[in-house]
């Protein structure tokens, strides 16, 4: 702030508050005493009917509102508030900011920082770093994959053992850090709405749901030549790519006809957004371990 | 004791046409503005209301439909009624203008059905309580120049000497908000509804709660408390309790408040500066609110019992009441400390519709309910009976609400702000929209009691407007006490 706006800020503030101040002061005798002149109580106007007593200000309000004018006054001399003055006490909202964060990093680098070495399997198996993770989970993770990690259309179950890119520690580190881009290119201009339509009954076929044999075996000859290029030969997917295997009966988009063919036709472009800079590096090895466990339970379940 | 009925002698023929217009159009706009507030409060809690009729009954369209209605539409025409009344009684002349007039009351109908059209449709500028757009935003400055040629060309040929403070008070909502509105919406058209703001960035902000913050200061406190310098006595029937007083809050009322826009911009980019001077205006505006509060409670000293028997005053004396309770919370809100707990909560919404439902509109069914019989030339409202059960319906109403976004506000704030001893957060966001669900049920229960009251006050006003029976009066003196 340039000097004159700041001279402008501390005039003008300062002469509103004088304006106040002398106002307050100026009405705080009435004009004629009650005590003096018992019949003389109003100010002698008659509005519609309505008349005004001339009482003074009553004292604690009187009190109240000159206790506040000095608090204020006390608050612009200890804090920033006149202009380009920064008060007494030093104090910035950076500043308040930068010294707790400081004092929370000292915290965390004792309750965290034990697990920035740990390898993943070893922080899996402690209860302790295990609900820290479920808890950094809820709080930023939750809103996709859902409360419990059992994902959502478009979102995957991070549950089960069908995994994207890899369910291994350092694939799932992976994910986290740098995000993921999957991209399923759309089909239809390349294999027509024909190939489109027994594609999607192979697809089904593969899954040992209700599906047309005629338009599937038409279909698997399309696959062979253009989907298998990600998806593999046997529809068994690739995680280098983070081509979904297509055999497990596992949807990110739903299994009806209609959700599939769509699939095909237009293709699919999704986001894992990377984590890396939102995120401490030691909480993103806890949210790792808490995932990972995830799947280990469904694991140990069957 | 003295008695206040003072007559006047003759009066002139007033100009009662505008007032019965602008009077008969608060009940209907506050029904309709309250509905649509009782709707979004049932979508908050069952969120499938939603999706009544994509994409125009979505929350966040019908959202700036509820405030601009029952702001705008509702508090609007009750303003225009009363003010346009109080000052030509006050002044002992008609109203000056000619044209002017009633252009006021259609320009201001058709501003408020093109906001019930554009708002559902999407069409915004995003500031709130300012989401109009343009080509609206310039009709309402025409607007308020004529209501301000109206109300000064009044002022100025007025019969009496003095001007009475109730006018103070309007005149002061007319310069303010014209200036507010006109600054606020200053921006570059590019498309028939669709306009670039002038400010950006965190100059816009602060424009805009600058805006905000007096919307709410000279809208829905000034003007408002013009109407209690009027009613509250007349009701009464007794003197107005300190002409010193009313000097000194009126004038530290009007400077202080257009400082404290800032505080709904704590924690944010806006300079230290501004946010330690916005707390400061604030909590120095306690007493310049309550003296309004206690000029108006006092006025009644002598006049206890009329409580008892009108329940026309008896929403004039609560409405204070909630005005001296909200105007408490406001400067405490403000102050920093407790603002960290408060801000993005409910009981920011709370504390709105504790001045929303308990100050301005129950201040406003009071000054109606005397208005209708004077206007109509009636003995009195068609129903007492019913004037009181809408008094308990709009008070239990109004607590109800307040109390349940009270406790939702307190729980959100402490959630939110809970952490665990290892750094993270104890709850996650939805856990603390689960803990309000049951406030948010109550706030819906509270919102559709006062409907309900407004509801009875239609058929009331309307009984008593056709009602051939109830005998006219022509000698155009105000009725004090209603007895049951």
């Amino acid at each position: 702030m340039s000097t004159f706006w700041s001279i402008w800020v501390i005039v003008l503030t300062l002469a509103n508050l004088a304006l106040v101040i002398w106002v307050l002061f100026a009405n705080r005798k009435v004009a004629v005493d009650d005590q003096q002149e018992p019949g003389n109580q109003t100010t002698g106007h008659v509005y519609d009917g309505i008349e005004e007593y001339d009482n003074p200000l009553p004292r604690w309000w009187f009190l109240m509102f000159v206790g506040t004018l000095v608090f204020s006054a006390l608050y612009l001399v200890v804090y920033p508030g006149m202009g380009n003055f920064k008060g007494v006490s030093g104090w910035t909202s950076v500043g308040e900011l930068e010294n707790s964060q400081e004092k929370a990093l000292e915290r965390f680098d004792e309750t965290f920082g034990k697990y920035a070495e740990m390898p993943i399997e070893q922080i899996a198996d402690n209860r302790e770093a295990l609900k820290m993770g479920a808890r950094i989970f809820a709080n930023n993770c939750a809103v996709c994959h859902g409360a419990d990690g059992g994902g959502n259309y478009g979102f995957p179950n991070l549950t089960d053992e069908a995994w994207l890119y890899g369910g291994t520690p350092e694939k799932i580190l992976e994910t986290l850090y740098k995000g993921r881009q999957g991209m399923m290119p759309p089909q239809g201009p390349i294999i027509g709405e024909e190939g489109v339509k027994n594609v999607t009954e192979y697809v089904l076929s593969m899954n040992g749901l209700e599906h047309n044999a005629e338009m599937a075996a038409a279909g698997k000859q399309v696959f062979g030549t253009v989907c298998m290029a990600c998806h593999g030969m046997d529809g068994k997917g690739n995680q280098a790519l983070g081509a979904p295997n297509l055999t497990d009966n596992i949807w990110l988009y739903g299994s009806s006809r209609e959700q599939i063919q769509h699939t095909v036709r237009g293709g699919r472009s999704n986001q894992m957004p990377a984590q890396k800079d939102k995120l401490r590096e030691d909480k993103i090895r806890l949210v790792a371990a808490y995932v990972y466990s995830l799947s280990r339970q469904q694991e140990a379940a069957q | 004791m003295t008695t206040s009925v003072v007559r006047t002698g003759p009066v002139p023929a007033y100009d009662y046409k505008i007032v019965r217009q602008f009077t008969i159009m608060s009940v209907v706009w506050g029904i309709v503005g309250m509905g649509v507030g009782v709707l979004i409060a049932a979508q908050l809690a069952w969120p499938a209301l939603n999706d009544l009729f994509q994409p125009f009954t979505h929350f966040g369209r019908l959202r700036p439909l509820h405030t601009n209605a029952v702001i705008f539409a509702f508090g609007g025409s009750v303003l225009f009624a009363t003010s346009y009344y109080v000052v030509q009684r006050t002044c002992q002349t008609p109203l000056w203008g000619g044209w002017l007039v009633p252009f006021t009351f259609w320009g201001w109908q058709v501003v408020i059905v093109g906001a019930a059209i554009t708002l559902p449709m999407g069409l915004t500028s995003a500031k709130e309580y300012a989401e109009l757009q343009w080509p609206l935003d310039i009709l309402i400055a025409l607007i308020w120049v004529a209501y301000a040629l109206v109300f000064f060309g009044t002022i100025a040929k007025r019969r009496t000497s003095h001007i009475y403070v109730a006018n103070w008070f309007f005149g002061a909502y007319i310069i303010t908000i014209a200036v507010l509105h006109i600054i606020n919406n200053l921006a570059i058209p590019y498309a028939p509804f669709m306009a670039y703001s002038m400010f950006s960035g965190t100059t816009d902000a602060m424009i805009q709660w600058w805006y905000g913050h007096n919307a709410v200061g000279f809208f829905l406190t000034a003007a408002f408390l013009g109407i209690m310098y009027y009613f509250v006595p007349k009701q009464a029937g007794r003197p107005v309790y300190s002409y010193q007083l009313s000097i000194v809050h009126f004038w530290a009322l009007i400077s202080i408040y257009v400082w404290a826009g800032g505080h709904h911009l704590h924690y944010s980019a806006l300079p230290d500066w501004t946010q330690s001077l916005a707390m400061i205006m604030s909590v120095i505006l306690l007493a310049p609110s309550w003296g309004g509060m206690i000029n108006g409670i006092m006025t009644l000293s002598g006049a206890w019992h009329k409580l008892r028997t009108d329940p026309t005053l008896r929403f004039l004396v609560v409405s204070l009441s909630f005005y001296g309770m909200s105007t408490f919370e406001g400067p405490m809100m403000s102050i920093k400390t407790v603002n960290a707990l408060s801000h993005n909560t409910d009981w920011t919404v709370g504390h709105v519709h504790s001045g929303a439902l308990g100050w301005v509109a129950m201040i406003s069914i009071g000054a109606l309910y005397h208005l209708v019989p004077v206007l109509f030339g009636r003995k009195q409202m068609y129903s007492v009976k019913l004037i009181n059960a809408h008094f308990w319906l709009a008070t239990v109403g109004t607590v109800l609400y307040i109390a349940a976004m009270w406790v939702n506000g307190i729980t959100q704030g402490l959630m939110w702000r809970a952490f665990n001893a290892d750094g993270t957060l104890t709850y996650s966001f939805v856990e603390s929209v689960i803990a309000s669900y049951p406030g948010y049920v109550v706030r819906f229960i509270g919102g559709g009691f006062f409907l309900l009251g407004m509801l009875l006050m239609a058929y009331n006003v309307f009984r008593t407007v056709t009602d051939k029976e109830n005998a006219a009066r022509e000698d155009n003196i105000v009725p004090h006490a209603q007895t049951a």
